[in-house]
């Protein structure tokens, strides 16, 4: 067994009386796609949240590259690697597709804020252009450059935020509910591009849609009532009584 | 005709000022959302600032860019030590919303104090560094003169810079990011705390170049108590909301109608109807035009 890069260590919350999640551990290994599945309101999207800054835990250690360190501020994990999509998608409607996917390479610029206020980097600007032009190509959205946001189809969308959190060339990608709103043909490019991309990072995945988690994960998590009722080879959690027991009649088997 | 042309004249350099003001109270509305009543104190203490330098160095054009570095600083100050802090525990009860509010209304009660209690009757003088006697045009002397064509400079130089940060840099596209979402912002590594202080100290650098320009265009002396600022601080609300709140153009567009309409109000009808004819024209874009003169629904453009 490989050393873990993300260790989120017996992670329990709680909202008000009402546990959100209780002693919940979840691994996350070099190279590798793992899925965070359960029915409705199992608390796997808290659980995004907690690793995101988004959500105070009452109790559990993170653990990143082998080492113990406080829960990451929000705006401290692109510096560490992490990019996260958001469940709604999250783009600026009013700022082109090109300048979406510059605010996610941020952590790319060198200068300081007195020398990019005036702009006198010149330079920093035009590498971080090419860097975000070169992720929008990564996801076929490289034609959508110069269209705002909100004048995209949805898929596109999908596209482009996904673009956004490559730019910053990431170690850990969390992506929410990817496949959401899909159709199969999306569904399908969403799998290879996500296959692609294990070559050079880790993929963390909260979904809901089966197809998806069976063809791209290496190992799952399910969560039902806020703890892990299964977890390991996508294939054996399928089989498990337990799982198939939370889904029952939502189509797992 | 010609009478027109002036009124026009002194409408449009009024107005700029009272965009310079509304950029002010944009800029920290977008950034925090917070309706910034501090922004008349923060104008307001670095034109006396400003009156000091001069005083001491002799030249406007030292006394202008230190005024505005006051202004930046201060603004800076009041974002990091009380409204942050009070934003942090606000939440979504009624009278919590309001608690940002107050407290702006309160610090610039307590700038003005303070202000008064250093200066007491005194008051600053800031002598135009150019004349403000009106050029000759065909024998008649029109409303633009030297010092006039300065502050339309000011005021357009600073307009261009402004631009050009939101419109051409990273930090300005962080600027525009953070006020859009701050959530999605952190999550693409923002610093948003940092960019909303860095929004509330260019506000406070217009503030304080309004403050200047509205003295030297006015009366040429401040008191503590000037009843320009709290003028100045007035329009400036009105012309942000004309322009819809939102939007730096939208402010700029906001001033200059509102200047322009105050003259002609001014020239036509009498300086009684002035501050009435302000609040009906508010009055009228909240009810006409709620989005203001420039916005779309929901827009946020810089």
């Amino acid at each position: 067994m490989s050393a873990a890069l993300l260790y989120a260590k017996g992670v329990s919350i709680s909202f008000g009386g009402l546990k959100a999640l209780h002693d919940v551990h979840l691994e996350l290994r070099p190279n590798e796609v793992v899925g965070v599945i359960g029915p409705n309101g199992a608390g796997k999207t808290t659980l995004f949240n907690a690793m995101c800054g988004l959500v105070k835990p009452d109790s559990g250690k993170f653990e990143f590259e082998g080492k113990e360190r406080a829960w990451p501020r929000t705006d401290e994990l692109i510096d560490l690697g992490i990019s996260r999509t958001l469940q709604g998608v999250g783009l600026f409607p009013e700022l082109t597709v090109l300048e979406n996917v510059m605010v996610g390479a941020q952590k790319l610029a060198k200068t300081g804020l007195i020398s990019a206020a005036l702009g006198t980097n010149k330079r920093d600007e035009e590498v971080l252009r090419d860097k975000a032009m070169r992720a929008l190509d990564r996801v076929y959205a490289g034609t959508l450059a110069n269209r705002r946001a909100d004048t995209l189809a949805y898929p596109d969308t999908k596209r482009v935020s996904i673009a956004r959190a490559l730019v910053s060339e990431p170690k850990i990608l969390m992506l929410d509910e990817p496949a959401g709103g899909l159709g199969p043909q999306d569904i399908e490019w969403m799998n290879n591009l996500i296959r692609n991309l294990t070559a050079t990072m880790s993929i963390l995945i909260v979904e809901h849609h089966m197809d998806v988690v069976m063809s791209v994960c290496d190992r799952l998590y399910v969560l039902n009532f806020g703890e892990v009722i299964a977890s390991g080879a996508a294939e054996t959690v399928r089989r498990d009584p337990a799982v198939i027991a939370a889904y029952l009649g939502t189509g797992v088997a | 005709m010609f009478e027109f042309f002036n009124t026009l004249l002194i409408g449009i350099t009024a107005g700029s000022i009272y965009s310079l003001m509304a950029i002010a109270i944009v800029l920290v509305w977008r950034s925090t959302r917070v309706v910034n009543f501090a922004a008349g104190g923060i104008a307001l203490a670095s034109t006396f600032v400003g009156t000091t330098i001069l005083e001491i160095t002799g030249s406007f054009w030292i006394a202008l860019p230190i005024a505005m570095l006051a202004g930046a600083a201060l603004s800076a100050f009041i974002e990091f030590f009380f409204l942050r802090p009070l934003l942090k525990r606000s939440g979504e009860k009624t009278q919590e919303i309001f608690l940002p509010i107050i407290a702006t209304l309160g610090i610039l009660g307590i700038i003005k104090s303070v202000l008064q209690f250093v200066y007491g009757d005194r008051i600053g003088v800031l002598t135009p560094p150019l004349s403000d006697r009106g050029f000759i045009v065909s024998g008649e002397s029109i409303a633009l003169s030297p010092l006039r064509l300065m502050i339309l400079g000011i005021v357009l130089l600073l307009m261009i810079v402004l631009t050009l940060v939101f419109q051409r840099t990273n930090l300005g596209l962080s600027l525009r990011a953070a006020s859009f979402s701050p959530e999605i912002s952190r999550l693409s590594g923002i610093r948003v705390d940092l960019i909303r202080t860095l929004g509330w100290a260019i506000s406070g650098a217009a503030g304080a170049t309004a403050g200047i320009l509205q003295t030297t265009n006015g009366s040429g002396s401040v008191s503590p108590e000037a009843f320009e600022f709290s003028l100045l601080l007035v329009f400036g609300f009105v012309a942000a909301v004309i322009g819809g709140i939102e939007s730096l153009v939208g402010a700029v567009a906001g001033g200059l109608t509102l200047g322009v309409i105050l003259a002609i109000i001014l020239m036509y009808f009498g300086s009684s109807l002035v501050f009435f004819a302000a609040f009906v024209i508010l009055i009228l874009v909240l009810f006409l035009r709620p989005n203001g003169i420039v916005g779309v629904k929901g827009g946020r453009r810089a």
